[in-house]
């Protein structure tokens, strides 16, 4: 099959929409299919062989945090060229309620269109709103697929019609091996991952629990691996506690891998917002004891609490109470990472891209693939 | 004597009744101006949101644009108090990345409608930030005013409240800004 897949964010930026679509189509490059991605990128970005550049995106306001997103007739002509030029059979477009490539890619192609949503909103008025501004690009769309349960109740409570669920994947076996980073053996490592100065992933509440834990418990470290302002997050800890807390920046996959089997607890405190948790199904593979919130999509990944331990979302004194209990017990972390590579299995990508590509051929059935739509 | 003594009393008692009311009206004044120039800030700042959703919804944008507008103008026209600073400000720094597209004003110059809407966007956008320079420049007067020893003491400016500054960013996009 001939795939054109559309990724709204930038390619050369962590994040879990484009690690979704680069192991989707490695996995379907693997299974011998053709497959090209258009993607907003920097200009001397290097990018696999099979993704496009669109340019790059200009940072925006939307949905109360900042966000970098192609739009404009620049971007659409270039999207439609690449539609034009690639003859597919089926589009995928990704993340298309937000205001980037994929809403472009659905304006000006049609024929068989899947979409995936990714992204829950427990309170979305502005997409409520715009959803008529949405509403004559979203209809092309002949299948939809939502990769969380939470991010199939926002797009049924906003766009109506339903979509077949189809959980991120994860590379499983990238993740299995890992040596710790060096500096950080000896003493307790409680870890964090994904970008500091997003709210909704919560780093402030980890901060304010370990700065509770940290005086009870002089070896508890924290490493904290993601973009973001260093100073800003040390304000938020005492002066006394700052050789305790390792800030890496933004690693490297590898020194990602290694993060994961350096931490003895890995936290994910996310706030809500974030559908499925790619960090945690990777972590998972790792075997990392895992704490996160117990926000739905967390709760349901983590299997109610039997693959990693749950603490109420928002809440330091819980996470902290949950992580002190957790350092403590050595023998629950080896069954919650146990229980956890197991669990994880499920959400492979050998398993997500069959899945995915039986979602192509229905749509792509009955049509003579993917064209431009020159209608205004 | 008594009488002298008497008659300059009473001359210093209405002079200070005088300078007292003086200042009272002063303040009252004051207050009048500052009200006034808040409405016209609030005008001005609801004309922009009204402005921009018309704009998002013309069909003149491909939706990507549109959406990212009409999301913030959304943001901005619903938030409450607590937060219409950081709205407003955030639909400056939107209409920023919207307008300065590179193309954008030549795209709809070409249009039928487009031509208006532009001109009536490079207005909305102006009048926000001269009203609010007014709104802050009668904030400073005001609070001066109130802090005043007089007026502190005899409670001139009454149950009125100590104004605060409209703080926001409200940039013009390049291709809006008055050279």
């Amino acid at each position: 099959m001939r795939i054109g897949i559309v990724c709204p964010y930038t390619w050369d930026v962590p994040g879990g929409v484009q690690a979704h679509i680069r192991d989707l189509a490695e996995a379907l490059i693997e299974d011998g299919h053709h497959v090209s991605v258009i993607s907003p990128a920097a200009e001397n970005a290097s990018l696999p062989p099979y993704v496009t550049s669109a340019g790059r995106a200009v940072p925006v306001p939307f949905n109360g945090s900042v966000a970098r997103l192609s739009f404009g007739f620049l971007s659409a002509n270039r999207v439609r060229r690449w539609v034009r030029e690639g003859g597919f059979d089926v589009l995928h477009v990704h993340e298309p309620a937000i205001p980037s490539l994929g809403l472009l890619a659905c304006w000006v192609a049609r024929g068989p269109i899947v979409a995936t949503f990714h992204a829950s909103y427990e309170n979305s008025r502005s997409l409520s709103v715009t959803a008529s501004v949405l509403m004559s690009a979203l209809e092309k769309i002949t299948g939809r697929i939502a990769v969380s349960d939470a991010a199939r109740k926002t797009l049924v409570e906003f766009m109506g019609g339903d979509a077949v669920l189809i959980p991120n994947g994860v590379t499983v076996s990238r993740y299995t091996e890992g040596e710790p980073l060096p500096g950080w053996d000896g003493g307790e490592v409680i870890g964090f991952l994904g970008r500091m100065d997003e709210p909704r992933k919560g780093l402030p509440v980890l901060l304010e629990a370990f700065t509770l834990l940290a005086a009870e418990r002089p070896g508890l470290r924290l490493l904290i691996a993601g973009p973001g302002d260093a100073k800003e997050v040390l304000e938020k800890v005492p002066a006394a506690f700052h050789d305790r807390v390792g800030l890496l920046g933004m690693v490297s996959e590898e020194d990602k891998v290694r993060a994961y089997h350096t931490v003895d607890v890995f936290c994910a405190p996310n706030l809500g917002g974030e559908s499925f948790g790619i960090v945690l199904t990777e972590a998972m593979s790792a075997g990392a004891a895992i704490l996160a919130s117990d926000i739905p999509a967390f709760r349901k990944v983590l299997g109610e609490g039997q693959a990693g331990a749950l603490f109420t979302t928002g809440d330091a004194s819980s996470l902290a109470r949950e992580a002190a209990a957790l350092l403590d017990d050595p023998v629950r972390r080896a069954k919650l990472s146990d229980e956890a590579r197991q669990a994880v299995w499920k959400y492979d990508w050998s398993t997500v891209a069959r899945d995915v590509l039986r979602v192509y051929e229905t749509v792509a059935a009955s049509t003579a693939g993917v064209e431009e739509d020159d209608t205004p | 004597m008594t009488t002298t003594l008497i008659l300059v009393v009473g001359v210093i008692v209405v002079l200070t009744a005088v300078y007292i009311s003086w200042r009272a009206g002063r303040l009252d004044r004051l207050h009048i101006r500052l009200e006034l120039a808040r409405e016209s800030l609030d005008a001005a700042l609801v004309r922009r949101t009204a402005v921009c959703l018309e704009l998002a919804g013309s069909r003149l944008l491909d939706p990507a644009t549109s959406l990212v507008l009409a999301a913030a103008a959304h943001e901005a026209r619903t938030a409450g108090p607590e937060e219409r600073e950081h709205a407003e400000s955030d639909l400056s720094r939107t209409l920023r990345a919207v307008v300065d597209q590179e193309r954008f004003h030549d795209r709809l110059a070409d249009t039928r409608t487009g031509p208006d809407l532009l001109e009536e966007l490079g207005a909305a956008v102006a009048k926000v930030l001269y009203s609010r320079r007014f709104y802050n420049n009668a904030v400073g007067v005001t609070r001066t005013a109130q802090r005043r020893w007089l007026a502190r003491t005899l409670r001139l400016a009454g149950h009125t409240e100590y104004p605060d500054f409209f703080e926001i960013d409200d940039a013009p996009p390049q291709a809006l800004a008055a050279e």
